[in-house]
């Protein structure tokens, strides 16, 4: 126990806020249960600022590196001497980036929700949900254990599935909260077989001991690991690349992405929340939070970088076709996070090679302030016109001055124009791709051109393109609860970039020195700036010309905007070959066989008890012979077979 | 077999209380069962007085036991005919096999 | 072969043929009066085996007493001229069963023991009505007055039993 235990509290006070509002706040504190969950946010979020600033700028260093400090551990479950899953908490650079990530856009989540949600019935409950979600994100955020990574992880996905299904009436959002639960579900399997194969074989379930077993080249459960195969890979490989599935699954990377815009069925501030900043980036972290023993199998690193790259690369053509604006958010954060996860595919570890790392969380920070603002956002538009789709929308510019001038900031942000955080980030992304492997770089470009475009599509779809008609424009903008995160998530898409990540987080801990070189940065800005002259022409003033060009592209725009047909595919799969060739069967026999067992068994023990029963006749005579005959055979047992 | 020994009595004892027994199983009338029942106690009255006087003839215990057996079959007697009158005013019938309310 | 053992012959046969006949007679109050018989025979047995004074009580209490109590309450409690009702025959098969193999084990247990017994001891036996009565009413060793005060209290008790089973309630209204 050291001076950090106080950081037990900051994912235990979102606990005590969701059972608090869990359990009264549906009859007392109906009303209140805003406030309390934002008070109480507000509280883990001074914490965590606090244990920032502690950690990084006062005594986190030793000699030059940051050390991970484990604040809190405590034995849970101990399966042998060596193996047991502990409840700890470690600190380390990224863990405390990602605690003061978390807390601060849920608080901003938090107070943009009290005018978002007012006069919503079960007003109580969404408050919970949100502490709930959390605690679990703050829980695995901190986890030192592997084990207790994953009862997060899951925890989380029980969160998002309550939060995703809240408007429970509305039969697409239970089967949107399906979706996302099985098929996180689903990726949790290769996640858990990947733990248990790490585990196994490095003897211990603790990340700390299980990253020094694992790559130290002349440990005994190294040369076990990398020894043992299976169909042609060694274990190590297959270890990580199943818990990257169980992390791909989270993050919605391909094929698992499946999810991710069927989520947005949910309420808008939870998607600002979860789809965001937090919950879609556990994958990220989790990589990130075993990335040396991922730097030493270049197999797993290479499926890190290809996954990543290729996801973003088809988010954003996907994004392009869209016409729901919060589907267009989700692309583009399915986009954002194929970025962070192939920047630490081509990274390695230690020093200066651990560029693509420091630039991953880099992005994973200012990613979150832009995209929970451009989530924030469009739900402020969405208040405003009760509807999702950008042909109801168009020239509100006038009527939401704040929120245009915010969305617009964030749009600048992730286009990666300079000086709004993005350029930072994304720059660092690209320098890192740049000199491991230049295919992945050309495509990162010429992703980050149709980012640029399709942001700007959406733009001028809401704010331009021809004259407002909102017919009720009583409630206006919205209450300056809904206003005031706008603002402050504005201020920080402008100035995150130039929070000096590169001292404070990378691969091994000791900072890295970053500059700006103009002539590398000029190509990505160009190509951001060409997709915004693009998008500039096609959609600042409604016109034909869109059209025109979408039926250029014929069948590729088509297929991009049925999502390349993906989801029918999953559909086809379980519909006609998992359902028929497995599930029936299985349900005959569940039926049949299994209960008519047990059918079996009960009839057959009523028909024997129909046999006795007629031995209780009533009759005396009857219970005398039973009787006799009872003596008899004791007596010929005991006198003449006894010895 | 020249002399009767008490094996002999003893087989006479046995058969008339396999006999009492008999009777006890078959007869459906409450009073023909306690006619059997009646056999049985003196089957054991013989066995009493039998053991007495064969194997230990300077005491008397089997002979008290005898007069303590028919005083108290007398009293059971009276007592099982009381039953039997008052089971016969409920169920008027003395059938035992009508008395079957303890069944399933 | 002398006379003694020819007439313990016939009086077992007497008991054992009347038992029979008590046991299975359709008409109950010849089931009655076979009984009556066969008490009558335990009672020549008990004088055949020297024990007068219990064959006397056997006489007066259970000829004289029970049996004559039996047909009372065969008056009292049904038509005594009918057949009864025969058992069925399953029940009557096993009893058979049942009985006899009884009969085989307990027979030839007593077969195996082997009674030490058997020659010179009936001689010094005897059973006095004074010395029964002396006996039965010491307190030394071999008496028996507590038993005897035991049971007069059973008989009282089973007199009351009796009286209070079997007494008619009487109705309230009149």
């Amino acid at each position: 126990m050291n001076h950090y235990s106080y950081i037990a509290l900051v994912p235990l006070l979102p606990l005590a806020t969701f059972l608090v509002l869990g359990l009264f706040g549906r009859k007392y504190v109906k009303t209140f249960s805003g406030t309390i969950g934002t008070a109480s946010l507000l509280a883990s979020a001074v914490l965590s600022l606090y244990t920032a600033y502690n950690y990084f700028f006062i005594d986190g260093k030793v000699n030059g590196v940051f050390q991970k400090i484990i604040a809190l551990k405590y034995t849970w479950l101990q399966f042998s001497p060596n193996v047991s899953i502990d409840m700890g908490i470690i600190l380390d650079p990224i863990s405390v980036m990602m605690i003061v990530v978390v807390t601060f856009v849920s608080l901003m989540v938090h107070v943009f929700s009290l005018g978002y949600m007012k006069g919503e019935e079960r007003f109580a409950t969404y408050y919970a949900f949100l502490s709930l979600f959390t605690f679990s994100m703050l829980g695995l955020v901190l986890a030192s254990n592997i084990f207790q990574i994953y009862m997060f992880w899951e925890l989380v996905g029980v969160s998002s599935f309550l939060l995703i299904g809240y408007y429970f009436e509305k039969p697409s959002a239970v089967a949107a909260a399906k979706k996302a639960f099985i098929v996180t579900r689903f990726a949790d399997l290769g996640f858990l077989i990947g733990i248990l194969i790490l585990a196994f074989y490095s003897g211990t379930l603790d990340f700390g001991v299980l990253i020094e077993r694992l790559t130290a080249t002349q440990s005994s459960q190294y040369i076990s690991i990398t020894s043992a195969s299976f169909l042609g890979a060694s274990m190590l490989t297959w270890g990580l690349t199943l818990v990257f599935i169980g992390g791909a699954g989270k993050s919605a990377m391909f094929p698992l992405h499946i999810w991710l815009p069927d989520a947005m069925e949910g309420p808008t501030p939870v998607s600002a929340l979860i789809h965001a900043a937090t919950m879609v980036v556990a994958g990220v972290y989790l990589v990130a939070r075993l990335f040396p023993v991922f730097s030493i199998d270049v197999t797993a690193l290479q499926i890190v970088t290809y996954v990543g790259a290729f996801s973003a690369l088809l988010a954003a053509v996907i994004a392009c076709t869209q016409t729901d604006i919060k589907r267009v958010l989700a692309y583009s954060t399915m986009s954002q996070i194929g970025y962070m996860m192939f920047a630490l595919g081509v990274s390695k570890y230690g020093g200066e090679n651990g560029l693509g790392y420091m630039a991953s969380m880099f992005h994973l920070f200012t990613h979150a302030f832009f995209k929970s603002l451009l989530f924030l956002g469009a739900g402020a538009v969405i208040h405003l016109v009760h509807s999702n789709e950008m042909k109801d929308m168009g020239g509100l510019r006038k009527l939401m001055p704040i929120t245009h001038i915010t969305f617009l900031i964030a749009c600048l942000a992730i286009a990666g124009i300079p000086p709004f955080s993005g350029f930072f980030s994304k720059e660092e992304i690209l320098l890192a791709a740049y000199q491991s492997n230049l295919l992945v770089y050309g495509l990162a470009v010429f992703t980050s051109g149709l980012t640029a475009f399709y942001m700007f599509r959406l733009y001028y779809s809401i704010f331009w393109s021809r004259e407002a008609h909102v017919h009720d424009t009583h409630h206006g903008e919205g209450t300056f609860s809904m206003k005031l995160p706008l603002i402050i998530l504005g201020a920080c898409a402008l100035m995150a970039g130039f929070v000096p990540i590169a001292s404070m987080v990378t691969s091994d801990g000791s900072a890295l020195e970053t500059h700006i070189d103009i002539k590398f940065s000029a190509l990505p800005v160009i190509m951001a700036v060409l997709g915004i002259a693009m998008a500039t022409y096609l959609y600042k003033v409604k016109s034909e010309r869109a059209v025109t060009v979408a039926e250029g592209f014929g069948g590729l725009y088509n297929a991009a905007l049925k999502k390349f047909y993906i989801d029918e595919i999953y559909l086809f799969v379980t519909k006609k070959i998992i359902f028929n060739l497995i599930g029936r069967p299985a349900a005959w026999i569940d039926k049949n066989i299994v209960d008519g067992f047990m059918n079996l068994l009960a009839t057959t023990t009523g028909k024997i008890s129909e046999l006795i029963k007629g031995f209780q006749s009533g009759k005396v005579q009857n219970y005398a012979l039973y009787f006799f005959g009872g003596i008899l055979g004791l007596a010929v047992l005991f006198i003449y077979l006894w010895n | 077999m020249n002399e009767i020994t008490i094996t002999h009595i003893l087989f006479v004892s046995t058969a008339l209380f396999f006999i009492g027994m008999y009777g006890l199983f078959t007869r459906r009338n409450m009073i023909t069962m306690l006619m059997a029942v009646e056999l049985i106690l003196n089957s054991v009255n013989i066995n009493f007085v039998a053991f007495n006087k064969y194997l230990y003839p300077g005491k008397l215990d089997g002979v008290f036991f005898t007069i303590f057996v028919i005083t108290i079959a007398a009293a059971e007697a009276a007592v099982a005919i009381a039953i039997i009158i008052n089971l016969y005013r409920s169920h008027n019938s003395i059938d035992v096999d009508d008395a079957s309310e303890l069944k399933y | 072969m002398n006379a003694s053992v020819i007439i313990f012959y016939l009086i077992s046969a007497f008991i054992l043929a009347t038992g029979i006949m008590a046991v299975t007679n359709r008409k109950i109050f010849r089931s009655a009066i076979a009984l009556l018989f066969s008490l009558t025979g335990i009672a020549g047995l008990y004088f055949w085996m020297d024990v007068n004074f219990i064959a006397a009580v056997q006489i007066i209490v259970y000829v004289g007493g029970i049996v004559v109590l039996i047909i009372f309450s065969i008056f009292l409690t049904q038509r005594s001229g009918e057949e009864m009702p025969k058992p069925h025959m399953t029940r009557t098969v096993f009893s058979v069963l049942a009985v006899l193999a009884g009969l085989g084990l307990t027979c030839n247990l007593i077969y195996q023991y082997g009674f030490n017994s058997a020659s010179n001891l009936p001689s010094t036996f005897s059973a006095d009505v004074a010395d029964i009565g002396t006996q039965m009413l010491s307190t030394t060793e071999h008496g028996f007055v507590l038993p005897f005060e035991l049971v007069s209290m059973l008989l009282l008790a089973a007199l009351i039993g009796c009286i209070v089973i079997a007494m008619k309630v009487k109705q309230e209204e009149k």
